[in-house]
């Protein structure tokens, strides 16, 4: 075991992409000489080269479009967008070019393409550099959605991503890049296609992805200090989801929340929630609760962003509603 | 037709309105056969689009963006390339994709919608057509880079249209390939019109080509109605990117003699006086009264040409109505390499719904 940072497990995935295949090579704003904004490739250029470890133009649209090209053309590029909030500026790249290449060239061509973008709020960066868009591409057919919660996710699900012959969308949310835990030095890929039970409880299910995990992990040790025995689900996978992992827990407990920091109109805990109507209706004691940011625009100040985010708080409150309904 | 440029703008033709020659032509230009075989294709891709036409007015085909009048700029830049180039053309670029080995029937099934058409038996690695406009200059980009990484001798070339070069993402993509050295050629096929709105609405810029100056690679313009030109212009880029000299921008400059598509009547918005005065332009009639100069073209061999190109066609459209539509269990295959679980039951459902 080692202990290690979410920030250093995703740079030794990209270490380990850019070693195993030649014809892998990193691209975005920043990745070479300064390391990525987020350091995730700190250090890389001296090892793999300026060809490999690519600064790019300010140019979403074109840099995510170039990755699409040299993915047609035979490359496994790595295309990192510095945040989320700056994808918007690549969405026709991404959702009508990538998402449907495959489609209108009538399977002559795969688009190998793995994306990596920062994604959320809590760290104070305000409005426009806060956003959770992941329901955006969870919306779109053609590609895969990841959000990789723990640092064995962060280290494992860049080469199994690599290895789709479809563009897979990768969300690291910054406010996980300082985790600080133990990775087994075996740890290496990871299946990309399961949720995963990360606590066993038998009175509700918790169902996040990405930092919420976290919050949805402390809201069980809060409930468990009131005998309430919560089982909390990482989705992992955006999209496809997960169904047959999410419905065995809810037909356990018999009643879901699911935490999400998008906001709450059209977002995927609007998905899991119809999901869970449509399959496990009759298993449910209590309708499906949700937690999400409030629906205005990420605040700046710190305890006006806190109070329209999801927090442990919020979850437990939204659970004990949940278990009123037993009543 | 003359260069609409500025000093530092260069602009070329060979061969002029008139069939007579501009200066020097280039080598293959002084070759009579190779002549012929542009002519061929420039006459293929006319009758091919009027083919086109003639199926969708009868129902029996989507819409269609035909190229009259510009056809030699796509020959042309096809006609230019190597095999192991990659052509990512624009939906107006018929004779480009035919010159690279697209076929009719291809082409036929693409624009009847059928995305088999657009899995190409030869051309394996050329792009589908790019309806989106301009979408694809990123593309050429990765393709370009993918090549300069692997240290492989190749092009990409992308062509797009006059109204493409007001996109961020096209500007976005030339300024790149700058940066990049990319291998890539950019041709803007300047028809003078995006459907409705004329080029002086699109841009304030003297010309299409000077774009290539902010991003710090040659521009130049070239007669678009001039295949021969439009070929030795190309050739010239695809030889600077071979070279590692990196990427080239060249306004090629033509007419739309015909509507934006099937779904346009240019009449509501253009003039036909203006159209008219352009016909006398076009690229077919110069090749020929050029042909008949050098090398004795004469009625007999025009008619040979046209029939064989006739008969070529007809029977890519009967084996285009022949083809069974593709079966509605066939509407998830493309989505994804290997369809997920749940796309998998959603196609079950569907089938079962149908």
């Amino acid at each position: 075991m080692t202990t290690t940072t979410y920030r250093e497990a995703v740079r030794t995935a990209l270490r380990e992409a850019l070693t195993r295949d030649s014809r892998t090579f990193l691209m975005g704003e920043d990745v070479g000489r300064y390391g990525g904004t987020y350091a995730c490739s700190k250090g890389l250029i001296d090892e793999f080269g300026p060809e490999r470890v690519r600064d790019a133009p300010l140019s979403e649209s074109a840099f995510v479009g170039a990755g699409i090209g040299a993915a047609m053309a035979g490359m496994r590029p790595i295309v990192e967008i510095m945040t989320v909030n700056f994808s918007l500026l690549a969405l026709d790249q991404i959702v009508n070019n990538a998402a449907t290449l495959r489609h209108m060239s009538g399977g002559q061509f795969s688009v190998p393409l793995v994306i990596r973008m920062a994604t959320g709020a809590g760290r104070q960066v305000a409005a426009q550099h806060s956003h959770s868009l992941e329901c955006w591409y969870a919306h779109i057919p053609g590609i895969r959605v990841l959000a990789p919660g723990t640092l064995e996710d962060a280290r494992g699900m860049l080469w199994t991503a690599l290895q789709d012959p479809d563009p897979v969308v990768i969300f690291e949310h910054a406010a996980l890049y300082n985790m600080e835990g133990e990775l087994p030095d075996t740890a290496g890929p990871v299946d990309i296609e399961r949720a995963a039970v990360r606590r066993p409880g038998r009175d509700v299910t918790l169902i996040a992805f990405g930092a919420n995990l976290h919050k949805a992990m402390e809201a069980a040790r809060l409930l468990a200090a009131e005998k309430i025995e919560a089982e909390v689900i990482d989705l992992r996978s955006l999209r496809p989801l997960d169904d047959a992992t999410i419905m065995a827990s809810v037909r356990k407990t018999r009643r879901a929340v699911v935490i999400d920091e998008a906001w709450r109109t059209g977002s995927l805990a609007a998905e899991v929630s119809a999901r869970v109507m449509e399959q496990a209706f009759y298993d449910l004691d209590a309708p499906v609760g949700r937690v999400c940011t409030e629906e205005v625009p990420i605040p700046y100040p710190k305890h006006l962003e806190d109070a329209a985010l999801p927090q442990p708080e919020k979850i437990v409150a939204a659970v004990k509603a949940q278990l009123g309904a037993r009543a | 037709m003359t260069g609409t440029g500025s000093p530092s703008i260069p602009f070329t033709r060979c061969i002029g309105p008139d069939g007579a020659a501009v200066g020097d032509l280039p080598d293959f230009a002084r070759n009579p056969a190779e002549l012929v075989r542009l002519y061929r294709a420039l006459v293929l891709t006319r009758s091919f689009d009027a083919k086109a036409v003639a199926l969708q007015r009868t129902g029996r085909l989507g819409t269609f963006a035909s190229s009259l009048g510009q056809e030699a700029v796509s020959v042309g830049a096809a006609a230019a390339m190597r095999p192991e180039d990659v052509f990512l053309p624009s939906f107006r670029e018929q004779g480009g994709q035919l010159w690279r080995g697209v076929t009719p029937l291809e082409l036929l099934l693409y624009w009847g919608g059928d995305e088999r058409g657009s899995d190409f038996k030869a051309a394996r690695e050329d792009f589908p057509v790019c309806v989106p406009v301009g979408s694809h200059a990123p593309h050429a980009v990765g393709v370009a880079m993918a090549f300069k990484l692997r240290r492989e001798k190749r092009v990409a070339v992308c062509v797009l249209g006059d109204g493409a070069t007001s996109k961020g993402d096209v500007a976005e993509a030339l300024n790149m390939a700058g940066v990049w050295k990319a291998p890539s050629v950019f041709v803007i096929n300047n028809n003078r019109w995006a459907i409705s709105v004329p080029v002086a609405r699109q841009t304030a810029a003297a010309t299409l080509a000077q774009k290539a100056v902010a991003a710090g690679i040659p521009g130049e313009q070239v007669d678009g109605n001039d295949v021969v030109a439009v070929r030795a212009v190309v050739e010239r880029a695809l030889a600077r990117a071979r070279a590692g000299d990196g990427p080239s921008l060249i306004e090629a400059l033509t007419y739309r003699l015909g509507d934006h598509t099937t779904a346009d009547d240019a009449s509501r918005y253009r003039d036909d006086a203006e159209v008219s005065a352009h016909w006398p332009e076009e690229p077919i009639a110069r090749l020929r009264h050029h042909l008949a100069t050098v090398a004795g073209w004469d009625k007999a061999q025009e008619e040979r040409v046209l029939e064989e190109t006739a008969a070529l066609l007809e029977r890519a459209a009967e084996a285009y109505l022949a083809t069974a539509p593709q079966p509605a269990a066939t509407v998830f295959d493309f989505t994804y390499a290997a369809l997920p679980a749940e796309l998998a039951a959603q196609r079950r459902q569907a089938l079962e719904g149908s």
